[in-house]
């Protein structure tokens, strides 16, 4: 059992675990940090979606060994840090459309939701009907609706 | 905020003047409690009735079907009155306000419903009312139950009483303290004012208002005419919670020495556990700490979940059967075929047209997105337990009796729930954990794999929807349903509010599903929302309740009920030539019915021109003494059906719904709008994509990609909420209502795009459209390759 290193929310943290476990793990049980949500724990519900590198993944399928030590995860609790602000305009565009339901999967729906505006950004366009189809995370509560404008809102302020 | 002005006093105690005369006050006087306590504490019972009246219908009147004349709700509030206890409203030295609900929040929305209430009654802003989720309290009996989208309706008054009681008593503690008459104070925002401005807040007067004995007192609420919160659209109170990640569900709670604990599950349908071989051998992998059998499989506890799934996986476990191993969904639907009842009217008119229409409904998964999840910290005598749980009473009665303790020695503590579709009304991951902490001698975080809740989990039945109905002229003379339904498993607490018949000339399955009460649900939750002559509707049962791990999902037996009806009203409509708008119009056979219609059709562009292999659908639906209608426009075009995205089903899709909703007294219209929103996604994914194919006793699916909830790219792209203004003055459900219009109106859609009437649902069933996982090992490893799906 080695000693894992890398950033979450721009700390610094130290994991002594074994290899092959799923980093959704390491930071859930080990570390505490429970806004990436549990909900198949095979890459296909997206309810734990974080950023690493500013991309979107999902940690529960990702050993804690493939982490490096310069990879910067960010979860929910780290997206506000990232624009400096109480809040990232994601949040509030959430929050002012009053997205959440059950609010299980929002964590993951806010942060997959920030990705695919920067990836549509980087091919050359504002995120659009087309890019949100794309999006695999679930809501078994039915707010898509509501995700879906909230996504076009915020991106109007990212 | 919203509040329009300040208010004058009036009338909280019954010594007082009224808060502005009028007639209607007779009507807004109610009894409740000043309760004992340090600071201020009011209460009220919990607990009303109101039948709802009904209106006579045009055209060929309907004999009520019991479900107008008592329904479901009718039911769970009266049978409340006569044993309920208070629920409290109380205010703090720091000018806050707390609430103990003794409900459940799942999403739907209801502790900011209660808020609302309080924030009304009580002149305080929304953000200084904190709304907790009650431990079970067995003196509430039946009043802890959170089912049937009954919570508004049988909450809206108590909650009021008891907070005007507390504004009433700030009032008087204040004009104690200001030297002034009560009758001149106005409260304002959590502030009472004098007339020469001095001001006094709650929190201050808290200690003072505070009651030395618990007494009754008569208080007078609001006429509506002053609502400044209720009716105006606020957003949820624990929003921000929601999307910071701070709000807490049972699997994020940081409860001492509660590690996680999963289960290695059997191979079938309810197997149970006969050896294990190498538990020695797991219990040395990295991270276990424990293997125990229990009565549903092999429990581990572990450090983390992740290596609870590979001690799950490792294990060598041998299984004695299920209780359905040889159970497919062609031998079941034999099954419900032969139980089928006859149709029973006669022929009325020798003229007359009759058509008929069988369909066929299968298994679907009722799962949230959160899983299954209980701590249990079980010790010698004593029991500590945290679950969402919609039925919390009942599951400390049966905890307490599987450890032989007494009642009080299990603390049960409700936790907000990650969705609960019907799920949550059942403890079965309670029970399991507590088996394991009790055999482990430590507590337990328990947790289900998603792909547990896929096939051990439970599932709203498969059943069949016959209808045969004639017509003659211009009006339909008879409309006959006969539903045909696996056993649904009610025994969680609906079934001890109903007084079960016991006719012993019955067959054993009606008798032991009668246990489950489904016959009398059933009764109490359909109708045929039109004036269609001779109607009767009855439900035939298989298997007893217990044979498959049943339960309804949200909306019960209406979504298939009534889209077995709808289909069969559009083939009534074109053989008389009627559109399908006009003759629903026509036929409903109530005046709110006939209003949300109208508005979803003018709202809708009901009969615009549609492209080819595109359509418009037009449904109703009556319950919860409320009204919907739903208008959906469907795209079945090639271009479409055959969309590729991976390991996904695409299919047709809705690319619009107009849905409008009177519920009444809307209390949070922004609540309700979701809670429709929510039920128009259910409704597509039912009519379109979402089933569970049972094989030999093997549920297929095994994940969010093999059960085809509905996904963003299924979703439309247009989704539009009508909240209708007040019509009752009383509130009615909103959590389930959402479901069974949509669906309708999605598969009568499809039939009008394709030209095909679809008869089973969803519409894709005959295609496997995943590759099963394997049962065993029991669950699909955890993937190492997420970093290539990085975006």
């Amino acid at each position: 059992m080695r000693t894992h290193t890398f950033i979450v929310n721009g700390e610094r943290v130290h994991v002594k675990i074994e290899d092959d476990v799923r980093l959704l793990w390491v930071l859930r049980d080990v570390l505490g940090i429970t806004g990436p949500k549990y909900g198949c724990g095979i890459n296909v519900c997206k309810a734990c979606t974080c950023h690493i590198n500013g991309k979107a993944f999902n940690p529960c399928s990702v050993r804690v060994a493939d982490i490096k030590g310069n990879d910067e995860v960010t979860t929910i609790e780290g997206l506000p840090d990232t624009v400096g602000a109480d809040l990232h305009p994601m949040q509030e565009a959430w929050l002012e459309r009053d997205v959440a339901q059950c609010g299980y999967c929002q964590p993951g729906q806010i942060m997959a939701a920030v990705a695919k505006v920067r990836q549509a950004r980087e091919a050359g366009h504002e995120v659009n009907d087309a890019d949100i189809d794309e999006i695999r995370n679930i809501c078994r509560c039915g707010t898509y609706a509501r995700i879906r404008e909230a996504i076009k809102e915020g991106a109007t302020k990212m | 905020m919203q509040h329009r002005g300040s208010r004058s006093s009036g009338a909280p105690g019954s010594e007082s003047a009224p808060r502005t005369p009028d007639k209607g006050i007779g009507r807004r006087r109610f009894l409740g409690y000043l309760v004992a306590a340090p600071t201020l504490a009011a209460a009220a019972h919990l607990g009303q009735s109101a039948a709802a009246p009904r209106e006579a219908g045009a055209v060929i009147p309907s004999a009520p079907e019991a479900s107008e004349i008592s329904d479901l709700n009718d039911l769970m509030t009266a049978a409340a009155a006569p044993t309920s206890n208070l629920i409290s409203v109380v205010v703090n030295s720091d000018g806050t306000a707390s609430f103990d609900m003794p409900r459940s929040e799942s999403g739907q929305g209801v502790t900011t419903m209660a808020a609302m209430l309080i924030a009304e009654e009580l002149d305080l802003p929304l953000d200084k009312i904190n709304v907790t989720l009650a431990d079970a309290r067995p003196e509430l009996v039946f009043n802890q139950i959170t089912a049937g989208s009954n919570t508004v309706i049988s909450t809206y008054r108590p909650i009021r009483i008891a907070a005007a009681i507390a504004r009433g008593q700030l009032l008087k503690a204040a004009a104690v303290e200001l030297g002034e008459d009560p009758t001149r104070l106005t409260s304002y925002l959590g502030v009472i004012k004098a007339p020469d401005g001095r001001t006094i807040g709650y929190g201050a007067l808290a200690g003072r208002a505070a009651s030395q004995q618990t007494k009754q007192v008569e208080v007078t609420l609001k006429d509506p005419s002053e609502f400044t919160v209720i009716g105006t659209p606020r957003n949820r109170i624990d929003a921000l919670a929601a999307v910071t990640g701070r709000k807490t569900f049972a699997m994020d709670l940081n409860i001492p020495d509660a590690l996680p604990t999963m289960i290695c599950r059997p191979p079938t349908i309810k197997g149970t556990p006969r050896s294990v071989a190498n538990a020695d051998e797991v219990r040395q992998m990295p991270g276990v700490t424990d293997v125990v059998q229990i009565a549903t499989g092999i429990a581990v506890r572990a450090k983390t979940f992740g290596q609870c799934i590979d001690a799950v996986n490792a294990l060598d476990a041998t299984w004695n059967p299920g209780t359905a191993d040889n159970e497919s969904d062609d031998t079941v639907l034999d099954k419900i075929r032969q139980a089928e009842s006859p149709f029973t009217v006669p022929k009325v008119d020798p003229a007359a047209e009759v058509v008929e229409g069988r369909f066929t409904f299968y298994f679907r998964n009722n799962a949230a997105l959160e899983p299954n999840t209980a701590v249990a910290d079980v010790r010698p005598d004593r029991a500590e337990i945290w679950a969402p749980l919609q039925t919390p009473i009942l599951c400390k009665q049966r905890v307490a009796k599987q450890l032989g303790l007494q009642e009080d020695a299990v603390a049960v503590h409700v936790q907000q729930a990650g969705g609960a579709f019907g799920r949550r009304l059942f403890d079965d991951a309670v029970i399991e954990a507590v088996e394991a902490s009790r055999k482990m001698g430590k507590p337990v975080k328990l947790m289900w794999h998603r792909t547990d809740e896929c096939r051990q989990g439970r599932t709203h039945p498969l059943c069949t929807s016959r209808i045969r109905a004639s017509f003659s002229g211009d009006n339909v003379l008879t409309f006959e349903q006969r539903h045909a339904s696996v056993g649904t498993d009610y025994s969680h607490g609906f079934g001890e509010m109903l007084t079960a018949t016991n006719d012993d000339d019955r067959p054993p399955v009606v008798r032991e599903n009668d246990k489950g009460s489904a016959g009398q649900v059933f009764n109490l939750t359909v109708n045929v929302p039109y004036n269609f002559g001779a109607v009767t509707q009855s439900l035939d049962e298989v298997d007893t309740y217990g044979t498959f791990p049943t339960g309804s999902v949200r909306n019960l037996v209406n979504p298939d009920v009534r889209t077995a009806q709808e289909l069969m009203v559009d083939q009534i409509a074109a053989k008389m030539g009627k559109d399908p708008y006009q003759f629903r119009r026509e036929f409903v056979d109530d005046e709110r019915l006939r209003a949300v219609l109208d508005k979803v059709a003018a709202e809708g562009e009901w009969g615009r021109e549609m492209a080819h292999k595109t359509a418009q659908a037009i449904t109703v639906h009556k319950e919860y003494k409320g009204a919907t209608a739903c208008l959906v426009e469907i795209d079945c075009r090639d271009e479409t059906v055959n969309r590729k995205i991976r390991n996904a089903v695409t299919g047709p899709r809705v690319t619009k719904v107009v849905m409008a909703i009177d519920a009444g007294l809307p209390v949070n219209p922004r609540g309700l709008e979701a809670q429709m929103q929510g039920g128009i996604m259910d409704g597509i994914a039912q009519a379109l994509t979402s089933s569970l194919h049972l094989r030999d006793g093997v549920l297929l699916e095994g994940s969010w990609d093999d059960y085809f909830y509905t996904r963003h790219w299924n979703a439309p792209l247009e989704t539009r909420v009508i909240v209708m203004p007040p019509t009752t003055g009383k509130p009615g459900g909103a959590g389930e209502f959402g479901v069974a219009s949509p669906m309708a109106a999605v598969a009568c859609a499809y039939a009008r795009a394709t030209g095909t009437i679809p008869t089973s649902f969803p519409i894709n069933h005959d295609t496997l459209s995943f590759n099963p996982k394997p049962t065993v090992p029991p669950l699909p490893p955890s993937p190492t390759n997420g970093l290539t799906f990085t975006y």
